[in-house]
């Protein structure tokens, strides 16, 4: 990594716009006519959760690999 | 005509958020700029699985993610042979046996390589005509994402183009070329979550890959093709009038996946400069080889929202529209599946010759995205489509900056000045390259045919690339006189085929036949694949006559920038899935086996 791991940036952007959607997602869970055009499907829920998971994953490599050094 | 979209403060937020990572990137990079190195190559200091990635994202512009899936929705799983074919197979080449030349020979770019195997003219040739492609390039993305963003969501075409400009050149003009690769890595990450989610939903609602199957299979029959066309790579392409691509196999093998693919991906700096930023010769080696892996799997990205656009219902509460009725609603006007009709700037229909509307197959994956995607992920596709037009724009921005102040300023304008003077002069490229790319959008926004004329000449003088390269690798025989009148016979020999052939159904001009039409081809990209393959014969044939006419150089000038006078790389102490061999047979096989999925 040059001087900056480049898994801090995207777990960072990957984390922040994964929560945003996933609490949006369970803000809305009520509210089936939000996800008409998803055929149904809290995709904000899911997806925004799996980004969050992929985000905290990238930081935590991240933070293993900046204490190592 | 798409209704424009209404987005919310949630969609908003998210693309605000994009901007400000990649504009953190940028500023976190500053201070490492401290020599030209730095800023034109990363210091030659980054890790193999970030400059993979970055190879391929690089090339994820407009031309990738809207282009490819408009391609999807006109010929069907045939557009995959654009990657299975048209891509792998060269990137496995450029990495085992071209990647040793190009960064062992310490050029620091690809013209540069040229100048040390051949000669100065032959460097210039290249370096002029690279350097005002990238430009035109990054215009063409730009005015194309102007466009769409002002149909989609009614933004200013101005001030999206403005924006976006602004963002890449305030990261690119801080942190150089490393900037511009971490965020080719992050825009990578970002457009599979963008996209991912509109394979899915459209496959859930089209009933899977079978009911697409049996929606197609209409469709290609009501289209003349029999029913298996649209969803059969291979078994159609025995002749050209029986797949919707409209080229038999051999044509297809060598114009792309022997001319066009080894000329790109071997040959344009603006994915070599990746390899070459990487941190080892093994590094730089492995880098089109992991970019491979990600690159066989694009097709179910791009290519397959757009098949599932014209075989999706416009309305999803009414029964799937039959395939001769959707046939008959794009004659009608209606678009066919989601993918609307194009109309012109007073909204009335565009119409072909005979008569019939317009598909504007270039909306298929827009009109993905706002069919499937609810407040929220909406905001997360159209940021998506925002990293694809801004990293396609700053690779070709960082490419044009690299061979400006290297192979240009340095080598014809200002030789001998210090290293700080050449870091200074790269920024400054990075703000001309940006402001000539938004000139040349707003010529493209004024002038249609001067842009098509343009990438007419481009491709002309791409087609003949890689003969010059192969002879000049692989044959220690070849000399500069041949290679630079090789390259000029192949450019000339390009517009000579084009202008003495013509697509079927197309009249004499842009599409070819301004010198007379000797012969007729029975589609557009059938002419272009063939009109490749006369000119790499052209420059090979001349390169070889004129070199074996003229002096070559002592074989002590050669050593590490031709095949025969440079030692092997030797990799035997690399851990068995580092070895560069190892990852190109998986590549090979892995793409072999999609190719038989999808015969």
């Amino acid at each position: 990594m040059t001087d900056l791991d480049v898994r801090l940036p995207i777990g960072g952007l990957f984390t922040v716009v994964g929560a945003l959607l996933a609490g949006y997602g369970l803000r809305t869970s009520a509210e089936p006519a939000v996800y008409a055009r998803s055929l149904g499907i809290n995709m904000n829920l899911w997806w925004g959760g799996a980004m969050l998971l992929f985000g905290l994953v990238l930081l935590g490599i991240a933070w293993r690999r900046g204490r190592g050094q | 005509m798409p209704h424009a979209a209404v987005l919310t403060w949630l969609d908003y937020a998210i693309i605000g958020i994009y901007f400000v990572f990649v504009l953190g990137v940028g500023v976190a990079l500053r201070r490492s700029m401290r020599t030209s190195t730095d800023f034109f190559l990363s210091g030659r200091s980054v890790p193999a699985w970030i400059t993979g990635l970055a190879f391929v994202s690089a090339n994820l512009g407009a031309q990738e993610v809207i282009g490819m899936g408009a391609s999807g929705a006109k010929y069907g799983i045939a557009t995959s042979h654009f990657y299975w074919v048209g891509a792998i197979p060269a990137m496995v080449f450029v990495g085992l046996f071209m990647m040793p030349f190009y960064y062992g020979s310490r050029a620091r770019s690809v013209p540069e390589y040229l100048k040390l195997r051949f000669d100065e003219k032959t460097r210039a040739l290249n370096a002029v005509s690279f350097a005002v492609m990238t430009v035109f390039s990054s215009g063409v993305s730009m005015y194309a994402m102007g466009k769409l963003f002002n149909l989609l969501l009614g933004w200013s075409f101005d001030g999206s183009m403005l924006l976006a400009a602004a963002i890449v050149l305030a990261y690119t003009f801080l942190g150089g070329l490393t900037s511009a690769i971490y965020n080719e890595v992050l825009q990578f990450f970002l457009i599979v979550f963008g996209f991912l989610p509109l394979a899915f939903l459209g496959l859930r609602d089209v009933g899977g890959w079978d009911g697409l199957r049996a929606r197609l299979a209409g469709l290609a029959t009501a289209n003349g093709f029999p029913a298996g066309a649209y969803t059969h790579a291979w078994t159609y392409m025995d002749h050209a009038s029986r797949n919707p691509v409209g080229v038999e196999w051999f044509g297809l093998l060598m114009g792309l996946g022997f001319v066009l693919s080894f000329g790109y991906w071997c040959t344009d700096f603006l994915v070599v400069q990746r390899a070459m930023a990487a941190d080892s010769m093994s590094a730089a080696r492995r880098t089109p080889l992991i970019g491979a892996f990600p690159k066989m799997l694009f097709p179910f990205l791009v290519i397959l929202p757009g098949m599932i656009a014209v075989a999706a219902t416009p309305d999803r509460s009414a029964s799937p529209v039959p395939p001769a009725e959707a046939s008959a609603g794009a004659l009608a006007g209606m678009g066919q599946g989601i993918v609307p009709v194009k109309r012109d700037v007073a909204g009335h229909l565009e119409r072909d010759t005979r008569g019939h509307p317009i598909v504007d197959y270039d909306l298929a994956t827009p009109a993905m995205l706002l069919h499937y995607f609810p407040t929220g992920l909406l905001g997360l596709g159209l940021t998506a489509l925002l990293a694809s037009f801004m990293s396609g724009m700053a690779g070709n921005v960082t490419a044009f900056n690299t061979v400006w102040t290297y192979d240009l300023y340095q080598s014809y304008i200002r030789p001998g000045a210090s290293d700080r003077h050449y870091l200074n002069m790269g920024r400054v490229a990075t703000v001309a390259g940006i402001a000539l790319s938004l000139a040349a959008a707003y010529v493209a926004a004024s002038y249609n045919n001067i842009m098509e004329v343009l990438q007419l000449v481009f491709a002309f003088v791409n087609a003949p690339l890689f003969a010059t390269f192969a002879l000049g690798m692989f044959w220690r025989r070849a000399t500069g006189h041949g290679a630079f009148t090789g390259l000029a016979a192949g450019i000339l020999g390009a517009a000579v085929h084009h202008g003495l052939s013509l697509p079927a159904g197309a009249a004499a001009g842009f599409k070819g036949g301004y010198l007379g039409v000797v012969t007729t081809y029975p589609s557009e990209l059938a002419q272009t694949f063939w009109t490749a393959v006369a000119a790499w014969t052209t420059c090979f044939v001349v390169t070889i006559a004129v070199s074996l006419g003229t002096r070559p150089r002592p074989a002590g000038e050669l050593t590490g920038l031709v095949w025969s006078l440079t030692p092997r790389p030797r990799e035997g102490a690399l851990p068995l899935l580092e070895r560069p061999a190892v990852l190109a047979v998986i590549v090979l096989a892995a793409t072999l086996t999609l190719n038989l999925i999808f015969f």
